[in-house]
Order: structure tokens, then sequence, then C-alpha cells
């Protein structure tokens, strides 16, 4: 029995394979299915989650690796009144996808960047997202968007 | 202006899009398209109001059902008919009817028929039509058609009713039709000062009848409101927040997981497997060999055809893949492809050597060669690629009491539902397609193998189940975009013009017949129609390996080659690329394409030289065409036609001594009519670009006794984030009809590059990807 704390709740798990990636627990144990399976091997980031805060690929953490950190996915981002963050926000309103597979990894690696990096520089982007494939190239897109979050995320700063 | 051309015959594009190659010439909806569709009103809705649909008896509709048939025997699942719904409670509900793959037509179908139904974009719900021939005619995404065939009757379905609730309100207010206008989903009358919102009058609506099409006005183009703006994604909220949407997300209750392993090389067969030690692994129910009833992956979407493997039934996707793992299989490999690259490359030189078959002869190629002031000679490679979209294939399905279920992430539905029902044994109407969003297409999801590997499987546990493929499954049995091989010749005359062009073309043949599916030479107008001294010359190369449509079939490599190739020329002449190119085009004049198909072909509009010209400047204006540059740094051009858009790219790159590869910007003029969703539109083609910039850098597909040597993304190396050039799209928004995005920004990128980086280094790559010629970025 696997015990998770995922997006502030505690769940046990029961796997016969102790082993089991992260990724297919939470898809197929938990319904939490916006992580996504890109590669298997950690090449591709459609599987980004952060675990502490840090963002970590799923498809090549053992669940069992896990058990009492605090596990966030792309579910539990937006606020609990449902107001996206101002990633998720960003992503929408410069309409970034096309397919939006990978999306939900793309925003996840963002928004540890932007956690770590409030205001980051083109350089700063590219190490952070270099991680992640885009296969309909959206690139330019998640930029505009991670430049768009950040400067949100100042003003709420501004005025808190 | 508007093409005018009479269409005498044509075969469904749709074949032509199916049987790999490329769509260069379109039939636009005529007037008699316009007469055979029909719209029907329904009731019993719930909620009641304005209930229409539509069906279609053209040719661009499969099987369509008389629309007395449908209203008949179709009434009691009416709300899911419809194209369009004014509810009393100001609902407006419209149905977008094919696979959102990426290109942003979920969005953008329903954005026409808001248009004209002239309600606020605001007020509109839009949801994915269930797939049904009969009501929905073909669905499918697929050859950049979803808009250029869809685009008038969106429009129909939006006048429709717009008709409709001007004629009730007419009524009730005694007043003529004519008096009355509207706007944002509102009625008025001036003379009166009557109004009332399309919800109020929404019943009333419904009680008239149905106008005949040809009846109808539409918007004028200065009117739009909504058409043209950018309108973000209407899934949008769910992709950012996580939600269920793809294929890979269904959950079905009672479901189970499996995993499917094919043969190392294609039409291998299992002589044995260890399944008795597979059963014993953690969460695995059962595992099993199918025979399958096929090897050699055809391309036939429509088909009912799997191969040979082992069937494994986990309790998660974990179970099912870790134990896919462990597998021991003895296969045979008597008839599996032994394609070996090397072979080819090998095979192909030698078939350069001794000449083709003339498949195109126009003038006299051979005295033209002998009188030319200059002649070119190059031999072009480009290898296989792999679609390698994100969302790795799955498919759940669920078969029961002689009835199917499928969930499926596709971009050909209409196609996978008979021959999965053939594969099964039922009757097509016994099979339920839901359409689930595609995680990218390429068009590898136009084959439904995947597809018809769950129905199988379902139906011999009969349980519920997801089959997921894994990412070295989905590398390992794609259907490939075809390598080939041109050897080029060309020659100049005194006058520094175009004046012969020869190609022979080597490429594959499963059967020796016919080249494999998206390879051979597309029946292009450029450059035939512009020389005095044509040729092409075809030889093939026996092959197992399966290949078919990639965005931008055929173009994605021809244009690379052709538009290089007249830079080649351009430069023998001493003349600059554009005002060579420029000349070629000629006078402004409308050619004239085969749409093709088995059925056969009929003459349609192709490439238009008036719009080739305007685009390719543009984008040298936008560029600053003919700047000094520092050395090392260079712009390159290129046009090509396709899939009815215009386009012309100018890239500019620089090159340093190791020949790493700068691109630091490319400028796109696109005239693909008037833009729909300017959001969409310009992402597509941004990621075009890019797509293209990724593809002729570093992909490519090898294979060793049939086996394919790159597993995953490792071996794959898809352009990441740093290396994304700026890209700068201007559309020309001419008058034409509007036609797709999806597609025609990929050809010219990769000869436009290609081209800079001549001007940059003086080294001309004959390469693809060019990491084959040492080259990085």
């Amino acid at each position: 029995m696997l015990r998770l704390k995922v997006n502030g709740q505690e769940h046990e798990v029961d796997v016969s394979d102790p082993s089991t990636p992260l990724l297919w627990v939470l898809r197929d144990s938990l319904g939490l299915v916006g992580t996504k399976f890109g590669c298997g091997i950690a090449q591709c980031g459609a599987c980004t989650v952060h675990v502490n805060g840090m963002p970590v690929r799923s498809c090549i953490t053992a669940a069992s690796d896990v058990e009492g950190q605090e596990i966030t996915t792309i579910e539990g981002i937006a606020a609990t009144d449902g107001a996206l963050h101002p990633v998720q926000q960003a992503w929408v309103e410069i309409d970034v996808p096309q397919c939006g597979y990978c999306q939900a990894g793309q925003i996840m690696s963002a928004v540890a960047l932007l956690k770590q990096t409030p205001k980051p520089t083109d350089a700063d982007i590219d190490a952070a997202m270099s991680g992640n494939i885009c296969r309909c190239a959206t690139y330019k897109r998640i930029r505009k968007a991670i430049h768009t979050a950040s400067a949100s995320v100042a003003k709420l700063g501004d005025t808190a | 202006m508007k093409t005018k051309d009479k269409i005498e015959t044509f075969s469904d594009p749709l074949d032509a899009v199916l049987s790999g190659r490329d769509l260069n010439a379109y039939h636009g909806l005529s007037p008699q398209d316009v007469s055979r569709r029909k719209f029907i009103k329904l009731s019993g809705v719930a909620g009641g109001g304005l209930v229409l649909a539509f069906t279609l008896t053209s040719k661009l509709g499969m099987n369509a059902a008389d629309a007395k048939e449908m209203a008949k025997g179709k009434t009691g699942d009416a709300d899911l008919n419809a194209y369009v719904q004014v509810h009393p409670d100001g609902t407006i509900r419209i149905y977008s009817k094919n696979p959102e793959i990426g290109q942003g037509i979920k969005t953008g179908l329903p954005m026409i028929v808001a248009e004209e139904l002239d309600v606020p974009w605001s007020q509109v719900i839009v949801e994915q039509a269930p797939i049904d021939a009969n009501r929905f005619g073909a669905q499918f995404a697929g050859g950049s058609l979803s808009t250029p065939f869809n685009f008038q009757p969106m429009r129909i379905a939006g006048a429709t009713a717009r008709a409709m609730l001007v004629a009730a309100a007419a009524k009730d207010w005694k007043v003529p039709e004519a008096e009355i206008t509207t706007s944002d989903a509102m009625l008025m009358h001036a003379g009166s000062g009557k109004k009332a919102s399309y919800a109020e009058m929404a019943e009333k609506a419904a009680k008239m009848p149905v106008p005949n099409p040809k009846t109808l006005t539409f918007k004028d183009r200065k009117d739009w409101k909504l058409l043209g703006t950018r309108v973000t994604g209407v899934d949008n909220h769910a992709i950012v927040t996580g939600g269920s949407l793809f294929g890979i997300d269904t959950v079905v209750p009672g479901m189970v997981y499996a995993s499917y392993t094919r043969g190392p090389a294609i039409g291998a067969t299992v002589k044995s497997a260890n399944l008795d030690y597979i059963r014993t692994l953690p969460g695995v129910k059962d595992a099993f060999v199918l025979s399958g009833n096929g090897t050699m992956m055809a391309f036939n979407p429509g088909g009912e055809t799997y191969v040979p493997g082992v069937a494994i039934v986990a309790e998660s996707t974990w179970a099912a893949i870790s134990a896919k793992r462990q597998l021991d299989i003895e296969w045979d490999e008597t008839n599996a492809s032994k394609d070996s690259w090397t072979g080819f490359v090998k095979q192909a030189a030698d078939l350069a050597k001794k000449g083709g078959t003339q498949t195109d002869d126009k003038g006299n190629v051979d005295d033209a060669l002998k009188s030319a002031k200059g002649t070119v000679e190059g031999y072009y490679t480009f290898a296989y690629v792999s679609h390698a979209h994100l969302e790795p294939h799955n498919c759940t399905a669920s078969f029961k009491d002689g009835k199917l279920e499928i969930w499926a992430p596709t971009q050909t539905p209409s196609n996978a539902i008979p021959g999965v029902a053939k594969l099964v044994g039922i009757a097509p109407e016994d099979v339920t397609l839901h359409q689930r969003r595609c995680g990218g297409g390429f068009g590898r999801r136009l084959e439904n193998d995947y597809l018809r590997e769950a129905a199988v499987i379902s139906k011999q546990i009969g349980l519920p189940v997801k089959l997921q493929w894994t990412r070295e499954d989905d590398f390992s049995h794609d259907y490939f975009r075809p390598a080939g091989f041109f050897d080029m010749k060309g020659a100049v005359d005194e006058n520094g013009k175009a004046a012969a062009w020869q190609a022979h073309v080597i490429t594959m043949t499963p059967d020796g017949k016919t080249p494999v599916s998206a390879g051979g030479l597309n029946a292009a107008n450029f450059p035939k129609d512009m020389v005095e001294n044509y040729r092409a010359t075809l030889s093939m190369m026996q092959s197992g390996t399966p290949t078919g449509p990639w965005r931008a079939p055929g173009s994605n490599t021809y244009a690379w080659v052709e538009q290089s190739f007249v830079h080649e020329m351009a430069v023998a002449a001493g003349r600059d690329q554009v005002e060579f190119l420029l000349e070629m085009m000629g006078e402004p004049r409308q050619l004239m394409g085969i749409a093709r198909g088995p059925g056969g072909g009929g003459a349609a509009p192709a490439l238009h030289t008036g719009r080739a010209a305007a685009v390719i400047k543009a984008a040298a204006k936008a560029a600053d065409w003919g700047r000094e540059l520092p050395k090392g740094r260079g712009l390159g051009a290129a046009f090509f036609y396709s899939h009815m858009g215009h386009i012309a790219e100018v890239a500019e790159v620089s090159v340093d001594a190791n020949k790493k590869v700068t691109v630091h910007k490319v400028w796109v003029a696109a005239d693909i009519g008037p833009v729909i969703n300017m959001s969409a539109a310009e992402n597509e083609f941004e990621g075009a670009v890019i797509d293209g910039l990724s593809t002729m850098m570093g992909l490519e597909i090898t294979m060793e006794k049939g086996r394919i040597e790159q597993r995953n993304f490792d071996s794959y190396p898809i352009l990441r984030m740093e290396h994304a050039p700026e890209v700068e799209v201007t559309f020309l928004q001419t008058e034409y009809n509007p036609t797709g995005a999806g597609e025609p920004g990929l050809p010219p990128l990769a000869p436009a590059v290609c081209n800079a980086i001549y001007a940059a280094t003086g080294n001309r790559i004959r390469t693809l990807p060019i990491s084959k010629e040492g080259y990085s970025i």
C-alpha cells in the first residue's frame, strides 16, 4: 500500500508492483489524467509534475520513492475556487495550444520556473523548458505566455 | 475575384488524401453542391427552440441518408443531429463535425456558423459532433480540407437559422422580412422599434419553413465581425487544467489495459512466446497470441487488417507495459521486410546511373541540355521520417453482445467504422465510435490499425479494454514519410532563363508496380508548365517498410528538391533567386491541375501564378530581400503551392566554421484566402515552419534487416525551444475561397533554409536531414 499526497490530498493506493512509475499511479489509480505519457524515458516532458515544488518526470519516478512528499499535478495548480493560476491564464489567453497534449507538462515546467525565477530572461526560459517537447512547435507562444504570466505574478506580488 | 472554372468530373478529394497523395487541385463547392444540401428542422428536442440539421447528398458526403429518412428515423436523439441549435434559454449550441488534431477546427467551423447566424461568440457553446456519416457526411481531418470543404456548408447552416428567425419575427410583427436586421443574437425592426432576442423568437422560428439554400444571402466579407479575428481554442480551459479530452484519457467502467507487441521487422509472425511466464507477472490477467490477418501494413484507413503479435491484458497500463518488456518471442521472419537503408542508398545510386522509365515528357530536354548556355546537375537524397505525434497510439474498445463501442483519437473516424466492423464480424451500424481529441496527427492517425487491434483484443477477452502503444511501438510501426532520391538536370539559356528541367525520381514500391504511399512525384504544375522542355522518369526499389501521408505528403520533400534546384539554376544563370522565380511564374494565370483518386480524376483549379508571385514578393519585401549581410550570413527563399495554399518563405541564417546553423528568422507570406481564425492560422504556420526546420535539420528513420533503428526521442531529436526561430507570418487575405492552414506552411521551409545556407557559405546541401552533411543547430 502506497501513501501518496497529491494536490494536498492523502491517498492510499494499492499497486501490485511497487516500482510502478508515479505517472501510471496518477493516471490509472487516481484518475488524474492531466499528466501525460509521451516517451517513458524522461525525454519529452509530457509527464512533468512537481515533487516538493520541483519539476520531475513522473514516467521514471517510482511512486514508492515519493511517498509522503508533496506531489502537485496540473489538476492542482489552480486555486481551490477554480481561479486559474497566472500561467494557466496566460496559456488560455495567448491561445498557446495546438493539439494541447504536451501543454500540461509545459505548464508544470513553467510554474516551477516562475517559482524559482519570477522574472526569467529568454535564456532562463530556454534552460527551464528544454526538457519539454512540443511536437506542434508552439514554442513562440509558450515563451510569450511565460513572460505574460511573469508580469501578472509580479503584479500580484506588488498588490499583496 | 473568384475562380469560375467549370468542373466536369471529379473524384472525391478525400480519396486523394487517403491514397497518400498531396492535393494540388481542388474542386470548390459549386451551386449544385449547395442545392443538394438539405436542411431539416428538428422538433422534440429537450429545451425546444430552433434546431437545425442538414445532410449532404453530394459526393462530399458519404452514404448520406435522405433528409426525410433522417427526420423520420432519428428524431429520438435529434439533439445530436444538429449543427446549430437556438434554445429559448439563450443558449446557442453549435456542433463541430471533424476530429480536432491541433489544427483548431473544433473552434474554426463553429465560428463560420456563428458569423452567419449573427451571434456573439460568448453566447456559443461548441460540442464535438457524434460520428455518423448519415448525419454529418464524411468526418475526417486530413489534407487540410476541413475548412475548404465546410466553409460553405457552415455558412448555410448559420444563414438558414438566421433566415428562419427573421421570418418568424416578420410574421409576428407583421412587417416585411427585408426590414428586419440582426446583430448579436437580436432581431430589430427600425420602423416600429420592435426588438426581440433570438431566444425569445426561437420557438416561433422553429415553426417556419426551412428556406431553400439558393434564396439565402450571406454576409459580405467587410461585414464579418468574428471571422478573421483571434479566437482562442474552445478546449483551452480543459487543456490547461488537465481535463479528460484525449484518447488516452478515456476511462470506461470495468475496463482493463493492454499492450500489444508486433514483430521486430514488418511482416514477422509469431512462432512461440513465453506466455505462461508472462501470466505470472504482477497485475497481468492474460496473455495471448493474435495471428493477425495481414502482415505488411499496407496503408488503408478503411481496411480490416491488423498484424500478428502478442497481447498482454493487465490491471493497469504499467502492468501491461512492464510485462511486455519480459516477453520472449520467437519470430518467423521468412516473409518479413529485409529492408536496409544503406542498401537503398547503394541501389538508388546504381539506378540513377541506369536511368528510369519515362512518366512525363514535353519539348526536347536532350536538345535543350546540349544547346544550353549553362547546365546544372544535382543528386538529392531525403530520409524516411516518423510522425512522432506526442500522444502514443491508444484506443479504448468495448465489444459486447455483438456491438462494438470505440473511443479513439483518429483522423478518419468515418473510414474506420466499416473496416473494424468487418474485422470483428458485425455490421457497421453496430459500431459506435466516440471521437476523442488527438494528441497530434500529422497524418499518422489517418490509418486506424490501433483501433482494429483494440477491437480484436476486446472481442477476445469480452471486456472493455484500453490498448496502449509505447513510444517504441509508435516508432517501430509507423507509416513513415517515404525516403527518396532525385537525380536532377537543368539548363538555362543565353538569356538566363530556365530552359529545361529533368527529374529522375527513385522511390520505393511495395509490389513492383506502383510507388509506395506518399512516394513518387507530384503531378504539379510547377515547373512543368513554366519550362519548354520537361521530362520526368521513375525508378522503384522493392520495400516492405510501411509509408503513408506525413504533413503535406509528397510536397514536404518535393518542395525541397524543386526549390533548391530552382536556386541552383538561378545561380548558374547568374541571376537573383527571387527575380528568377518570378520570371518562371510569368503572367498571372490560373493553371489547372488534376484532382486525383482511385476513381479517376478531373481538372480543377490549382496553382495560380499571380497568387504565387504575390506571396513571393510579399515574403521578399517582409525580409528586406537583397540587403547586405555580413560574411557567413545569408537569406534564402522558396515558394510552394500545396493544399490549395500559395506560400513563400524567406529564411535568414548564419553558419559558423563548424557548420553550426542559426536560423535567425523566417518570414512567411501565405495566400489561403480569407483567414477564419487568425490565432489558429498563425499558430499553424509558425508550427509548420518549426516542424519543417526540426525535420530537415536532424530527423531520420533508418532500418537494417527490416528493423527500424530509432526507438524513442533520444535517437530522434525533435527541435526544442532554444532553437525555435522567430517566425513572422503575413496573410494576404485574398478574395478566393478559404483553404486549409495545417499543411501548406511546411514544404517551403527546408529549401528556404538550404538556399540561405548556400547564400551564407557557397555550399549546396543535397541531403536531408542536413545533419548528414555535418550541419547542426
